[in-house]
């Protein structure tokens, strides 16, 4: 039963109300007799309409436009950092704080058991209630939020702990007090500073991967990517109002961009979809949990028989190899595409 | 480097008159004052009345800032793909193309400043608002991993609207490919000096604009991470009238110093023997 379902999901949502009548009939004496005076068999309604409610996911899910993708992206019913870190963790011990001045609450991390493991883990992580989600910035981080996941990747680093990142966020906080802090010069060092960490790093990007503000953090040897969550360089809104001065045609911007965990895996950006239960990862918590965990479970022991001086090579290759162009020199024409097509 | 030192070379080689523009009178974009076309260029384009720093091309930044007839391009002929298929975006960059000559919004070759050999890149605005997509990542990368080949420094003059929205998440990936290079010029000791230009913004600002050992700015630039727009939207707090620029970012201690477009090059020598002087001890 969803809390928040969008547009599409209403259809499902009036036979998920329609089916819970039934059962609810099928449990009252009173009610369950009325039924049977009338002819009505509830069993075979309830049956009839759960087939019928198979059929409309698949047909919904199956034909989801990149907008529709965006807002699966950003359900307000979709597991955030916390609920993977309280799931598929044991023991999170959250550390606080930038060094510096602040501690942003739209980046929590800490230490944790991973499997037996210690590791550190970190995320965006944004909120349900509206004072939470003021409190948390709505998932935008501010300069100290990556000055405190830095400072928690250097732990993972001189402990040789591995680290895993969840990534979940609109953008990188820009306001006045952001410009004020650096922001713009604490994500840029972020970038450095992950590109040559010595420690595996997996980034998974469960929800929305926020231009800057996701990269900041996602770094990575191993990049996993949620099958409705989306990755993009500026947000469809924002892309809408610089091309046709109209935010309201962002669900165009979104196809023109190509955003999404298919289009990231095609042009190589990144290394595996995690695929979700039918509907979205919002509508089974512990089963998209389950398929991250192993999944960072597999990729984690992949990492871990590199030399860490390999891995550090082959970070950098990786990134390295990011972009299309080609030489139209013609004495040394090449056309480059990423690495893994 | 004296003020009449590259006066001279500038009537020289006299490539700062195509870029006045409409003749004899040019007006300030800034203070509206129109003045005698000649006196802007002769102030290395900067506005006589308010010190508004035009943009100039990257031949007149060259002829401004290295050594004359020392710089040889790389990589000239690097262009960019449309891998998204995004609307327009093959239009866009074959008149870009033809307007500027160029192939790509940033040039990058060898040079020489007061004979010391370097790595340099300057942005071309003119192409794409200097967006940074897939050909100016790796024309970064290539200038920075010849740098560590060779041991060069490098001087970086940024001028960009950030990473290009057509190239979608291939362009946000540029953001992170010239950082590690840069991580690997950091580990190697090698000077990276940043020279910031109106604009410098958005992912560009967040990654190699905001990396040099040493970041200075010219004066009056638009500096940020967003847009003043997109920053100010859901802020009750009134912005300062010189958010976003410069002098903003000077007073915030992301710049270290604000230098005048006459004193660029001098800066710049100056810079380079501190960082490239003999180690005065072994480590
Ligand atoms: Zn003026």
């Amino acid at each position: 039963m969803l809390n928040n379902p969008l547009d599409f999901e209403k259809p499902i949502a009036e036979l998920d109300d329609l089916i819970d009548e039934f059962k609810l009939a099928s449990r009252e004496p009173e009610m369950r007799a009325d039924a049977e005076l009338k002819g009505i068999d509830i069993e075979l309604q309830i049956a009839e309409l759960e087939t019928k409610r198979e059929a409309l996911m698949t047909q919904i899910f199956a034909n989801l436009t990149p907008w529709n993708e965006v807002q699966m992206a950003r359900h307000k019913d979709r597991p955030y950092t916390l609920d993977y870190i309280r799931t598929i963790f044991k023991d999170f011990m959250e550390l606080h704080g930038d060094r510096t001045n602040a501690d942003d609450p739209a980046i929590v991390g800490g230490f944790a058991k991973f499997q037996g493991e210690s590791v550190v883990v970190l995320g965006h992580q944004k909120a349900r209630d509206l004072k939470e989600r003021q409190l948390r910035n709505f998932g935008s981080a501010r300069p100290s939020g990556f000055r405190k996941a830095l400072r928690l990747m250097k732990l993972a680093e001189k402990f040789s702990r591995p680290l895993i990142i969840f990534v979940d966020t609109p953008a990188a906080e820009a306001n006045l007090m952001a410009e004020e802090e650096g922001i713009s010069s604490t994500i840029a060092i972020c970038l450095r500073e992950m590109s040559v960490l010595r420690t595996p790093i997996i980034v998974v990007i469960i929800g929305e991967g926020g231009s800057g503000g996701a990269l900041g953090i996602a770094v990575g040897d191993t990049i996993l990517m949620l099958e409705h969550a989306v990755y993009s360089v500026i947000p469809p809104e924002g892309c809408a109002a610089i091309l046709w001065s109209d935010r309201s045609r962002a669900p165009e911007a979104s196809a023109a961009l190509k955003l999404t965990a298919k289009h990231a895996a095609e042009f190589g950006l990144i290394d595996e979809v995690i695929g979700e239960p039918l509907g979205g990862a919002h509508r089974d918590h512990p089963l998209i949990a389950e398929s991250v965990k192993s999944s960072l479970s597999y990729h984690l022991d992949v990492l871990k028989n590199l030399s860490i001086q390999d891995l550090v090579d082959r970070r950098y290759s990786k990134f390295r190899n990011m972009g299309r162009w080609e030489n139209t020199d013609i004495t040394t024409a090449v056309v480059h595409v990423s690495s893994s097509d | 480097m004296a003020r009449g030192g590259w006066f001279r070379k500038q009537s020289r080689n006299g490539a700062a008159e195509a870029t006045v523009p409409d003749g004899l009178w040019s007006k300030c974009p800034r203070c509206g004052v129109i003045s005698f076309a000649r006196d802007v260029e002769r102030n290395l384009n900067v506005c006589p009345k308010c010190e508004y720093h035009h943009l100039i091309t990257v031949e007149q930044r060259l002829t401004l800032t290295v050594d004359e007839n020392s710089f040889v391009e790389m990589d000239a002929g690097i262009t960019s793909l449309n891998p998204l298929a995004f609307p327009d975006y093959d239009d866009k960059l074959n008149s870009d193309r033809a307007k500027t000559g160029r192939k790509e919004a940033i040039v990058t070759g060898r040079a020489k400043i007061d004979g010391q050999t370097l790595l340099i890149g300057i942005a071309e605005f003119g192409f794409r608002a200097g967006s940074m997509g897939g050909a100016v990542g790796e024309k970064i990368v290539r200038l920075l991993e010849l740098a560590e080949q060779e041991n060069l420094p490098v001087i970086l003059f940024t001028a960009s609207g950030g990473a290009r929205m057509q190239e979608g998440l291939l362009s946000l990936m540029q953001m992170a490919k010239t950082s590690a290079a840069l991580a690997r010029l950091d580990q190697a000791r090698i000077p990276y000096i940043v020279v910031i230009t109106h604009p410098t913004t958005g992912g560009v600002y967040a990654s190699y604009a905001a990396l040099g050992d040493v970041i200075i700015a010219e004066p009056g630039a638009t500096v940020g991470l967003a847009g003043r727009r997109v920053g100010n939207q859901d802020m009750g707090a009134k912005l300062p009238e010189d958010f976003q620029t410069t002098e903003f970012q000077y007073r915030c201690g992301m710049v270290d110093q604000i230098v005048h477009r006459r004193d660029v090059r001098g800066t710049l020598g100056k810079l380079l023997m501190f960082l490239t002087e003999a180690r005065t001890y072994v480590k």
